[in-house]
């Protein structure tokens, strides 16, 4: 955990005075909804169909036992009693009034929460793997440049008005889960051949209209010197980044748009003008900032406790086990996945309740410590294997224990058209229907690892160009339509799915998408062989024959 | 539209010389980059001051010569959505060393006051009154800065830091 | 469902309404016919033509303290005479969701 300092918490409690005078000043007129938007958008709040959003900032997916009870106060305050985690580690709530905004950003500055740039055209939250600093093998813990990143990031007197919005994600490990190839820039932490930790610095990737997976600008930049190189990247951008269409102004377009040796050698030009930057990260800073980030007290532990013996005869204990139980760097300690994706539920959604629920789970079982992943679900980043059974049990009792993690009703879906503005059809029935047609249990560890993901409208928050099955909810006649792409992934081998034919009409959705896992089971030439891999090697062709031959 | 200087409320002395309008006999002027360069070492021999308002999409590397020569740049915000300016504020000030007069024009509102003067503008060209008269209270907002700038305002690194030597000297 | 973002030019093919946030708490409003707002799809202005409907939309939009982002929507006249929402977005804001709330309200 990273700890506020006094500094920290200034900044956050003058952003909340500040903001509490904006919303203040909006509601007596004296500034127009024109002038206010781009301030609001600065601070997470959106305008939805029924009322407006609050997205709040889960930086690199961290939270404390202490956070997460408060963002459950705030859903039950000053919403309707629930939250919604989405793909940039981000909770949003649903039905909040302008008028209580600035009080329930005042209540979740006391716990050194914010919403600052969780959107609006600036550099947004830095997500991270949600298993930092405990996955094994991982190089080393990418959350103290995550934390060097948001600070950098945060209210930036330069970039706080960019073409349009900018999302950067890091990962240490070699399996990637922080998607970084689709993002504006990625990072991936390596070391060099003198011990020196560095980056590997990928941009231009995204999705939205235009889909391009991130490039690598260059192979090794130093970690002293991340926020320089960063800083002229993003400087390159603000000059150059294209202003007169909104579709176009993404980074991704002015990457591909230069092509990437062009723009890096733009991004080098400007690099070498900064000189010794007084960005430069000393080892001491980069060691003080390290020093604010805590870790448990481990015990030494065995490797199989009785406890776990025991429970292995409980074949429901056993299945939620292999599917949501991954280890852990420290012997005798795994990371628990909790699925928000129950059966027939909104995918990402947790109560109130819950949330304090798995508060109280994590001061018992993980060290007072919950991760927010990409994928919606959340974990609990360190829990000793005798205490898996009791936990188990626990979670199941407030329905998180759902054993889909990575399975195909582990989908990932926007809000869609019950709640966005900018959507053309709805994901979230959609999410529900697909949870029910493969709610066997047997059926869908059959099937394997299998992403499917939702996005509403083709800005892509549900990130459908990457869902191993990609589903996009169009508009054709006033009816919702969904066009089906197969193929994608978000990982290392990050790529972008395929369209497969026509869009499909809402009501045969989950027929095409059974009729595709169908093909799958049938085309696969190994049961180890996933989805996505059988696609790679046969091609689109064969689904699209079986899903459009009948139709 | 109210002139803040040095965070108070001021005249502007400079004449606002649009295109093709008749460059006057004396006092200060302010004038078009296109205008500025067509003419640039006459004009900037003129015995009175002058300014020149440089386009947020045109590049500094033609107004590096003269800077030495004029006393005021104004830059634009032709919306408040468009941070071009910040970046050309920043190199002026901390790469091209320009100590003269920075002037923020065009969509100059409260709410950008703070980034403004981190990026080194000194002059605003406010749209509003009620957010010029609001400038001293509004710049005040935040004592906390994670950038470093050419400002010279302490980042909050550089505080953690200063903080913990002095606690292991004091030790 | 051409999101409202996208309405520039306007052009009618049925009976339509304004609507709009409440700017304090967001809720749906509808503009009424004596240039107020009402939560009530019912109390909503019909307007007929192209012209009536950028009136009311001039109108609507000059109350900038009170309601924002509103536009155009189209809705169903019912032989009942009660007014309808004219498409799926219209009928999520003025009914609600087409699934279950996490907790019932």
């Amino acid at each position: 955990m990273y700890a506020y300092d006094e500094l920290d918490r200034t900044l956050i409690n003058e952003r909340v005075s500040e903001f509490r005078d904006q919303v203040k000043r909006r509601l007596s007129g004296e500034l127009t909804e024109d002038e206010f938007k781009m301030l609001r958008l600065q601070n997470g709040v959106y305008l939805q169909l029924h009322a407006y959003m609050f997205r709040v900032a889960i930086p690199y997916g961290t939270l404390s036992s202490k956070q997460l009870r408060r963002l459950a106060h705030v859903a039950r305050r000053y919403d309707r009693g629930y939250g919604h985690f989405t793909t940039r580690q981000n909770i949003q709530y649903n039905w909040i009034k302008l008028a209580d905004l600035p009080d329930a950003l005042a209540d979740l500055a006391e716990v050194g929460i914010h919403a600052m740039q969780t959107s609006g055209n600036n550099t947004r939250n830095v997500t991270s793997d949600q298993w930092a600093g405990v996955a094994p093998g991982e190089i080393e813990d990418p959350r103290i440049w995550s934390e060097l990143l948001r600070q950098y990031t945060t209210l930036h007197p330069e970039f706080s008005f960019l073409p349009r919005k900018f999302k950067f994600a890091i990962t240490a490990s070699e399996h990637d889960r922080a998607a970084i190839k689709v993002h504006d820039i990625g990072l991936r932490l390596l070391k060099n051949a003198d011990g020196e930790t560095g980056f590997e610095v990928l941009v231009g990737g995204g999705l939205g209209r235009t889909p391009f997976i991130g490039k690598t600008i260059k192979p090794f930049v130093h970690g002293r010197d991340l926020l320089s190189y960063v800083e002229a990247i993003l400087r390159v951008y603000n000059q150059y980044g294209r202003r007169d269409n909104i579709y176009k102004a993404r980074i991704k377009i002015l990457v591909h748009e230069l092509g990437i040796e062009k723009f890096a050698k733009e991004v080098d030009e400007e690099w070498k003008l900064m000189g010794d930057s007084a960005l430069t990260l000393d080892n001491s800073v980069v060691e003080e900032v390290r020093s604010r980030f805590s870790y448990p007290a481990y015990e030494k532990l065995p490797h199989m406790p009785d406890e776990l013996k025991q429970a292995a005869h409980d074949p429901l204990f056993e299945r939620w086990r292999k599917n949501s139980v991954t280890p852990h760097k420290v012997q005798g300690y795994s990371i628990v996945t909790l699925s928000l994706k129950p059966v027939g539920g909104p995918p990402g959604d947790a109560t109130a309740d819950q949330m304090d629920a798995i508060a109280d789970l994590a001061d018992k079982y993980s060290f007072g410590e919950i991760r927010v992943g990409h994928e919606q679900n959340l974990a609990l980043p360190h829990v000793a294997k005798r205490d898996l059974p009791a936990l188990w049990k626990a979670l199941d009792r407030i329905g998180v224990a759902t054993p889909n993690v990575n399975l195909v009703t582990d989908i990932i879906a926007c809000p869609g058209l019950d709640y966005c503005s900018l959507a053309n059809a709805r994901s979230i029935p959609i999410a529900q229907e697909l949870t029910r047609r493969f709610s066997n249990h047997d059926t869908a560890s059959l099937i394997g690892r299998l992403h499917i993901n939702i996005s509403g409208c083709i800005n892509a928050c549900g990130h459908h160009h990457v869902g191993h099955i990609g589903i996009l909810g169009v508009e054709k006649n006033n009816e919702e339509y969904y066009q089906i792409t197969i193929g994608g992934r978000a990982d290392e081998n990050a790529e972008v799915g395929t369209l497969i034919g026509p869009a499909v009409p809402y009501a045969e959705v989950a027929d095409v998408i059974e009729d595709i896992v169908e093909a799958y089971l049938a085309l696969r030439d190994r049961p180890e062989e996933l989805f996505v891999d059988t696609v790679k090697r046969l091609g689109v062709e064969p689904f699209k024959e079986r899903v459009y031959a009948t139709r | 539209m109210r002139l803040v200087k040095q965070g108070r409320i001021a005249t502007d002395i400079f004449l606002h010389v649009a295109d093709g309008a008749e460059l006057p006999e004396d006092g200060a002027i302010l004038i078009p980059a296109a205008r500025f360069l067509e003419n640039a070492e006459t004009l900037s021999q003129r015995a009175d001051k002058i300014g020149v308002i440089w386009p947020n999409n045109r590049d500094l590397d033609d107004l590096v010569p003269y800077l030495d020569r004029v006393v005021v740049v104004a830059l634009v915000f032709p919306s408040f959505r468009d941070g071009r300016a910040y970046s050309q504020a920043r190199l002026l000030r901390e790469r091209y060393g320009f100590k003269g007069e920075l002037r923020a024009t065009g969509q100059v509102l409260r709410d950008q006051f703070v980034f403004m003067l981190r990026a080194g503008f000194d002059a605003f060209e406010v749209k509003k009154d009620a957010d010029a008269d609001a400038f001293a209270e509004t710049v005040k907002r935040y004592t906390v800065f994670y950038q470093p700038t050419g400002d010279g305002r302490v980042t909050a690194l550089n505080r953690r830091m200063q903080l913990r030597h002095s606690e292991s000297a004091s030790q | 469902m051409t999101s409202p973002l996208e309405q520039k030019k306007i052009k009618i093919t049925g009976p339509s309404m304004v609507t709009a946030n409440r700017t304090w708490d967001g809720i749906v409003i509808y503009r009424t016919a004596d240039q107020g707002w009402s939560a009530e799809l019912a109390d909503a202005a019909i307007v007929r033509t192209s012209d009536e409907a950028r009136a009311l939309l001039t109108e609507a939009i000059a109350d900038d303290v009170g309601a924002i982002g509103a536009y155009i929507a189209p809705v169903e006249i019912q032989d009942s005479g009660k007014i309808a929402p004219g498409n799926l977005r219209e009928q999520i804001r003025s009914e609600g969701l087409t699934i279950e709330l996490p907790v019932p309200a």
